[in-house]
């Protein structure tokens, strides 16, 4: 009952956004910009053809194994920077000139290297969410407090206890921290990817949309489900705050 | 009795703006086995360097830490340090905790000796529990109970129970020596508590402030269980008070 309280607000907020922006098409008598109602109508038009599940579909799998081959980068090459100094010192510059690219800068290059099939989203995808996992998993090494590594050696355990129950159970949270953002930035890309060359998914629904006809109710249709589409993997990725593994950080 | 530890003209500096600043300044005192020796000294006065460097985390610029008549290097399971702050891992159970520091074992009853020694501290029945679920008076038992699985021959204490509220600094007190009736090892115990050391240590090594050497060796000839407010003891109490410094009218 307290959740549905303290969502009432947000809620009536985009009640109220959605009666003014039915009024203004309702006032101006526009014949381009679809009302509410046409933007449902058109969403509903693409679930009984089928075309809105291949589109999400095609969105969600480019995004899942660029996402993925980013983490299995992403993951031991932050662990390696953090431990050793020497990889820290020689790689980190590099990471920091590249991170600021915008993937969508890196779009020719994509299509000049992989052509306009599927591997050139997914590159991007990668390209675009590895760095901030690199940079979380790497500060999260740092961050190991030095009495944790102090006990570990009073101890005389074996580097790959250390690494098994000191060093990886303490950078998770940040790792997962990492993983927000990197999914996130992830969807941002993938839309706008889409929007350049391809046959499929959300972003090349939203060009074509616009291209084949004017048909405004779906791009905004495409936008409001790519919109509730990056919310849920966000909620996915915080349902994973509450795993055993990572509850220690948030339990306070 | 047989000498355990030797400390020999320990002396450490660190750098500063102002060249090196010297923060241990030639100390030397032997501690025989099965000994419980407590270092006292003025806040800020390089205890905690001491402590360091007779664990073995820390390399004097000169001088030796020789136990049973070999020099240390660098810290083991033989010698366990605990500290003001704590180092039990907030992402391991107090089983896992506990059985952290038999890792290397083969044996296969690791979870059994681990539960044997959670019982001791009387941590019955909270195996299972996370740090962040535990008091700090139990924090601190799941502390020592790790040292004790190691079956360690020195424990180094630096104010252990510092951090903890008066009351619950007694009981620990009180606990520790229990556990030392039970279970015998030499002794080390940084503090600024004078009183703790009184009720707990055989000895009293009395630091001056930085750069600290020692001031004076006290013995403490009361048989435990220890009255720490009967008339000897204090008398004692304000003896080593003035030597720190602090005057009878400051101490009352």
């Amino acid at each position: 009952m307290d959740r549905i309280n303290e969502s009432l607000p947000a809620l009536g907020l985009i009640a109220t956004l959605i009666a003014a922006w039915w009024l203004a098409v309702f006032l101006t008598h526009t014949l381009v910009f679809p009302a509410p109602w046409d933007v449902v109508r058109g969403t509903w038009e693409l679930v009984m053809n089928g075309t809105l599940w291949d589109h999400i579909g095609a969105s969600l799998m480019r995004v899942g194994i660029g996402f993925g081959l980013a983490l299995c980068f992403a993951l031991p090459l932050g662990l390696w920077m953090g431990w050793v100094d020497g990889a820290y010192r020689t790689l980190n510059p590099l990471f920091q000139i590249l991170r600021p690219i915008s993937p969508i800068a890196w779009i020719p290059i994509a299509i000049l290297w992989f052509g306009i099939g599927n591997t050139s989203p997914i590159y991007l995808i990668f390209i675009s969410s590895v760095f901030p996992m690199i940079v979380q998993t790497t500060a999260g090494v740092h961050a190991i407090e030095k009495r944790f590594l102090r006990a570990a050696q009073n101890f005389g355990v074996s580097r790959r206890t250390l690494f098994k129950q000191v060093v990886i159970p303490a950078v998770l949270p940040q790792v997962l921290v990492g993983m927000r953002i990197g999914l996130g930035v992830a969807w941002l890309v993938v839309v706008a990817a889409e929007m350049i060359a391809l046959r499929s998914g959300l972003g090349y629904m939203i060009m074509d949309s616009r291209n084949a006809g004017n048909r405004y109710d779906l791009v905004i249709s495409g936008m409001i489900i790519i919109g509730l589409i990056g919310l849920s993997l966000d909620a996915t990725m915080r349902l994973l705050e509450g795993i055993r593994w990572v509850r220690w950080r948030y339990a306070h | 009795m047989r000498t355990k530890i030797e400390i020999r003209g320990l002396k450490k500096s660190f750098a500063s703006d102002k060249g090196p600043l010297p923060v241990v300044q030639d100390v030397s005192f032997t501690v025989s086995d099965g000994e419980f020796v407590a270092v006292v000294g003025p806040s800020g006065c390089g205890k905690s360097t001491l402590m360091s460097m007779m664990a073995g985390f820390v390399q004097p610029d000169e001088g030796a830490v020789v136990i049973d008549g070999v020099p240390r290097s660098k810290p083991d399971s033989k010698g366990i340090l605990i500290s003001q702050q704590g180092s039990v891992f907030p992402w391991l159970t107090v089983r896992e905790n506990l059985m952290f520091g038999l890792n290397g074992h083969k044996s296969d009853n690791r979870m059994e000796i681990a539960d044997h020694y959670a019982d001791i501290v009387g941590l019955k029945g909270f195996e299972e529990s996370f740090p962040h679920e535990l008091s700090g008076g139990m924090l601190k038992r799941t502390e020592i109970a790790r040292a004790l699985v190691v079956k360690p021959e020195i424990l180094y204490m630096d104010e252990p129970f510092s951090a903890l509220d008066a009351l619950m600094n007694m009981r620990m007190r009180k606990e520790l020596l229990r556990i030392l009736a039970k279970e015998r090892f030499t002794s080390l115990l940084i503090t600024h508590d004078v009183e703790e050391a009184i009720h707990l240590a055989d000895r009293i090594v009395v630091l001056s402030p930085r750069p600290t050497r020692i001031k004076a060796i006290f013995d403490v000839p009361f048989a435990h269980p220890r009255k720490v407010s009967c008339r000897a003891a204090q008398e004692l109490r304000v003896t080593i008070l003035r030597e720190l410094g602090v005057d009878r009218e400051d101490a009352e």
